[in-house]
C-alpha cells in the first residue's frame, strides 16, 4: 500500500479487464474455505425450516378433522367465504328478475363480555336494530349451490348503498351509493347469456344501471331468486377489535320473473350449511324465510359472499407467510456470517493482504457483496421452497385450511425471500465493513430488521405507529412475504398485528435494499478513505 | 498473583483467595473502564431505551376508562431495545479479550478461570445494575410526564406513576434486574461460543425469536407454553401491573425464567471454560 496515488491509475489498468470476475472468485474462495461461515449457511437454512415447521406444528385446535381441509375456491382461484341464505327457484336461459326490497334491517350480539359498547350507537341492549355495514340483501344468480360457484348479484347494503357484485372479489358501487336507505328500492338483474346487468330504481319505471357482470361459461341452467346474509359485527372499543354473531333481515315484495322459471315453489337453502369464517348466527336466529301477506319473503341470513381475508375474521388456518416465520432465525445467522465476513479480515488482518491483492477497493467490497448476497438469497430461496412444501404438506393433514395463493405469488414469496436474505446480509457486510467490529455491526443489523417487526406487530403500539415504523424502518422488507389479501368490501382488522404490511411487497423490500444500498455506499466511501 | 497452580490452592487453603478474587476484580473493572466502547454503550442504552419508552408513551392513547393499558408497561418499553445494547456489552466482555488474544494474559494472571468470569460477571453486573436503574427511572420520570397528556388520568383511573405504588416499584426494580439477567445471560453465551459473533447472535435469536414465533403458532395451549419458557416474554412478565391474572406467567415466575435461561448460560460457559484450553 505504499504505491503513489499517481502511479496507481496506470499500474491498474491493465488488471481492470479481468480484474473483477477474478476477485469475485478470491472471495468466493475465501467464503467456501471457512468451515464455520459454510457450517452457519447450512444452519441458516435448516434453523429457517425448523423453526417455520415448529411454529406451524401446533395440532388444530379441534383435532384431526375438525375443520374442512380447504376454505372453498372462487372462479379466480383465491379463498371464498359463500354463506347465505338464498330463497331460490331454477332459471333456465335468459329471464329477468324483479323485486322491491322494502327494508333491510340487522341483529347483532354486541355483548362481547366487556362492559363498554362504544361500537354502536344503540349501546343500551344487548342487541342492535340496524343491518351491519356490509350486511346485504337482494337478488343473485348463481350458477349452482356448491361453495365457489361463479355468481353475479344486485344488492342493498347495510352501509354502502346499492352494490353490484360478481364472482367475489368484484364490487361496483350503484348509483347511489349514499348511506342513506329510501325503501322500498326496486332490485333487478338481467340474465343475457353470459351477461348480466343489474339494475336499481326507487320508484318502479326510472331504472338506473348499478353494475354489469360478464361471467364466462356460465351454465344454462341457474339458481336465481332472493337472499340475504350478514358478516359478523365489528366492534371497536378500547381495548381492542371485537367481532360478534350478526344476522341481516331483508323484507322483499312480490319477485316478478320473466324467461323460463321452474314451476316448483320457492325454496330455502343455507349456502355452504353454516356462516363461514366471517360470519356467524346469533343464539336466537337462525338462516329462514317466511312468505309476507303480499305475496313477498322476508329473508333472514347471516355468513358473506365474499374472498377470505385476514385478522379475525380469516377463521383457523394458515398463509404461506406462516410458514415462512423461520426467515427471522436463518436472517440472523445470514447477517452473523456476512458481518465476519469482513470483520474477520480486519481482525486477522488479511484485509491487507486482499488490498495488496486488489487495490481496488470498491471492487473488494463489490466482490463481497455478490458473494454474500448470492449465498444469502440462495439460501433464503431454498429455504423457503423446502419450508412451503413442507409445511403445506404437514399442516393440511393436521387439518388446518391454508389460506391458496395463486404460482405467482408464491414464487413471488420464495423469490422476495431470498432478495429479502441477500439484502440483509448485504446491509450487515457494509455496516461490518463500516464499523469494523463484529459484535457492533451484527446487533446493529439484527436489532434494526427485528425488533422494530416486533414492536410493529406486538399490539403494544397503536396501528397508525406500527404502519410507520413498517414503511421507514428495514422490517418494511418483510412485506415481501404478506400473501394476505385485502378487500374494500371485508371489514377485518387490516394491522401489521394481523399480517397486513403498509407497503406493497415490492415496494417493502426495496426499502430494506435502499438501507443496503446506502450503506454499502457509504462502506465503499469509508473504505476508500481510510487506511486498512 | 501467583501464576502457578500448585501455589493457588495453597493460597486459597489458607484465605489468600479473598485478596485473588478482589484482584481480580479490580483487574476486570479496570478493563471493563477502560475499554472504549463500555461508556458509549452503557450511555446507548440509557439513550435508546429512555427514547424508545418515551415514544411509546407518546404514541399511545387512552381515550376513556377501561382501555386496559398498562401505563408502567408502555413507559418501560424501551427495555426491549436496550437489552440489545447490553447484550453486546456483556458479549464483548470477553468475546473480546479471546478477539485479542488477550484471554491467554487474562488466564495466565488468574489461573482460577471461574475466578475470571465470577469477577467479569459481578463487575459487569455492577455496571448494567447502575445504568439500568438510570434508565429505568428516567423512564418512568419521562412516563410520568408524557402519559397523563395522553388521557391517563385519575378521571380514566390511572395514578401519576410513582415508585411509592407496589406494583410500579416491582416493575421498576425487575426491569433492572431483568437487564443484569440479560448481561448475566450474553456472558455465558459469549464465554460458551467465544465468537462475538456467534454469541450476538444467539442471545438476540433467543430473545427475539420466542414473541415473533408466538405469533404464529395458532394453538392458544401452546403459545401459552411458549411465552411461559420465552426468556424475553416470561422476563418482561415483571413489568405488568394491570391484569396479573390474565398473563401467562407471574411477575417474579417470568423473571425466574429468565434466571434460568441466564444460570444455564453461565453453567455453560464456565464449564467449557474450565475444561478447554483458550
Amino acid at each position: 500500500m505504499t504505491t503513489a496515488p499517481t502511479s496507481r491509475p496506470p499500474a491498474t489498468r491493465p488488471a481492470e479487464r479481468d480484474g473483477f470476475p477474478r476477485t469475485l472468485h478470491a472471495e468466493w474462495t475465501k467464503f467456501r474455505t471457512v468451515r464455520g461461515w459454510v457450517l452457519a449457511t447450512a444452519g441458516a437454512l435448516l434453523v429457517t425450516i425448523v423453526v417455520g415447521l415448529l411454529g406451524t406444528a401446533a395440532p388444530a385446535p379441534g383435532g384431526r378433522g375438525a375443520h374442512s381441509a380447504a376454505y372453498p375456491k372462487g372462479p379466480g382461484g383465491e379463498a371464498v367465504n359463500d354463506s347465505f341464505y338464498f330463497v331460490h327457484r331454477t332459471l333456465t336461459g335468459d329471464g329477468t328478475l324483479t323485486v322491491a326490497l322494502q327494508s333491510l334491517t340487522g341483529t347483532a350480539d354486541t355483548d362481547t363480555g366487556t362492559d363498554t359498547d362504544t361500537g354502536t350507537g344503540t349501546g343500551t341492549g344487548r342487541t342492535a336494530r340496524s343491518a351491519q355495514p356490509w350486511a346485504k340483501a337482494g337478488i343473485i344468480v348463481k350458477e349452482g349451490l356448491t361453495q365457489g360457484s361463479p355468481y353475479a348479484a344486485v344488492m342493498a347494503t347495510g352501509g354502502h348503498g346499492v352494490r353490484m357484485q360478481y364472482n367475489y372479489t368484484h364490487d361496483t358501487a350503484g348509483p347511489l351509493s349514499k348511506a342513506a336507505p329510501e325503501y322500498p328500492r326496486q332490485l333487478r338483474l338481467v340474465r343475457s347469456g353470459d351477461s348480466l346487468t343489474g339494475y336499481t330504481s326507487t320508484d318502479g319505471s326510472h331504472w338506473t344501471k348499478a353494475g354489469h357482470a360478464k361471467l364466462p361459461g356460465l351454465a344454462r341452467t341457474v339458481q336465481a331468486g332472493l337472499f340475504a346474509t350478514s358478516p359478523e359485527a365489528k366492534q371497536n372499543t378500547a381495548t381492542g377489535t371485537g367481532f360478534s354473531p350478526a344476522v341481516a333481515t331483508g323484507t322483499f315484495g312480490r319477485p316478478a320473473l320473466t324467461g323460463n322459471w321452474s314451476q316448483s315453489a320457492w325454496r330455502g337453502t343455507q349456502v355452504s350449511g353454516d356462516a363461514g369464517t366471517s360470519g356467524s348466527y346469533t343464539n336466537t336466529t337462525k338462516g329462514d324465510f317466511t312468505p309476507t301477506s303480499g305475496g313477498g319473503y322476508t329473508v333472514t341470513g347471516a355468513g358473506d359472499i365474499a374472498p377470505v381475508v385476514g385478522g379475525p375474521v380469516m377463521g383457523a388456518g394458515f398463509t404461506v407467510e406462516n410458514f415462512l416465520v423461520g426467515t427471522f432465525a436463518g436472517l440472523i445467522v445470514l447477517a452473523a456470517v456476512s458481518t465476519v465476513f469482513i470483520t474477520g479480515e480486519y481482525r486477522h488482518g488479511l484485509l491487507r493482504t486482499t488490498m495488496t491483492a486488489t487495490p481496488l477497493r470498491g471492487r473488494v467490497l463489490g466482490a463481497k457483496a455478490l458473494v454474500a448476497g448470492g449465498i444469502a438469497s440462495v439460501t433464503g430461496l431454498i429455504a423457503a421452497a423446502i419450508t412451503l412444501a413442507l409445511g403445506e404438506h404437514s399442516t393440511r393433514g393436521r387439518g388446518f385450511r391454508i389460506l391458496p395463493v395463486t404460482s405467482a405469488t408464491e414464487a413471488r414469496v420464495m423469490a422476495g425471500t431470498g432478495l429479502l436474505c441477500a439484502a440483509a446480509a448485504v446491509l450487515a457486510l457494509a455496516v461490518g465493513t463500516l464499523l469494523r467490529r463484529s459484535g457492533t455491526a451484527i446487533t446493529l443489523v439484527i436489532a434494526s430488521i427485528v425488533l422494530p417487526f416486533l414492536l410493529a406487530t406486538s399490539g403494544v403500539l397503536p396501528p397508525g405507529v406500527s404502519q410507520w415504523l413498517l414503511r421507514v424502518t428495514p422490517a418494511a422488507g418483510f412485506a415481501v412475504q404478506q400473501t394476505l389479501p385485502q378487500y374494500a368490501q371485508v371489514l377485518s382488522v387490516y394491522e401489521p398485528s394481523t399480517g397486513y404490511y403498509p407497503l406493497a411487497p415490492w415496494a417493502g423490500l426495496a426499502v430494506l435494499g435502499g438501507y443496503a444500498a446506502i450503506a454499502f455506499g457509504l462502506a465503499v466511501v469509508r473504505l476508500r478513505r481510510r487506511d486498512v | 498473583m501467583n501464576p502457578l497452580g500448585s501455589t493457588r490452592l495453597a493460597d486459597t487453603a489458607n484465605g489468600a483467595w479473598h485478596v485473588t478474587f478482589t484482584h481480580t476484580l479490580h483487574a476486570e473493572w479496570t478493563k471493563l473502564r477502560t475499554a472504549g466502547d463500555t461508556g458509549r454503550l452503557l450511555l446507548l442504552t440509557i439513550t435508546l431505551t429512555v427514547a424508545v419508552g418515551c415514544g411509546t408513551a407518546k404514541a399511545v392513547k387512552c381515550p376513556d376508562t377501561g382501555c386496559g393499558q398498562d401505563p408502567v408497561k408502555l413507559a418501560l418499553t424501551g427495555i426491549t431495545v436496550g437489552q440489545a445494547v447490553i447484550a453486546v456489552l456483556a458479549v464483548l466482555a470477553i468475546s473480546n479479550e479471546y478477539g485479542t488474544g488477550m484471554i491467554r494474559t487474562t488466564l495466565t494472571a488468574v489461573p482460577n478461570r471461574l475466578t475470571v468470569l465470577a469477577a467479569k460477571a459481578t463487575v459487569l453486573t455492577t455496571v448494567v445494575l447502575a445504568s439500568g436503574t438510570a434508565a429505568v427511572l428516567a423512564s418512568l420520570l419521562a412516563g410520568r410526564c408524557v402519559l397523563p397528556g395522553n388521557g391517563f388520568t385519575a378521571a380514566h383511573g390511572y395514578a401519576p406513576l410513582t415508585l411509592a405504588d407496589g406494583p410500579t416499584l416491582r416493575a421498576a426494580a425487575g426491569s433492572v434486574l431483568y437487564l443484569a439477567l440479560i448481561a448475566l445471560l450474553a456472558l455465558g453465551t459469549a464465554t460458551a461460543v467465544r465468537d462475538a459473533a456467534s454469541a450476538i447472535a444467539t442471545v438476540l435469536g433467543l430473545l427475539y425469536l420466542f414473541p415473533i414465533l408466538t405469533q404464529v403458532v395458532n394453538n392458544p395451549h401452546w403459545q401459552h407454553r411458549l411465552q411461559q419458557i420465552s426468556p424475553m416474554t416470561a422476563g418482561l412478565a415483571v413489568q405488568a401491573t394491570v391484569h396479573l391474572r390474565e398473563r401467562p406467567i407471574g411477575p417474579w415466575a417470568g423473571l425466574g425464567v429468565l434466571a434460568t435461561w441466564a444460570a444455564t448460560a453461565l453453567m455453560t460457559g464456565s464449564l467449557l471454560l474450565h475444561a478447554r484450553d483458550t
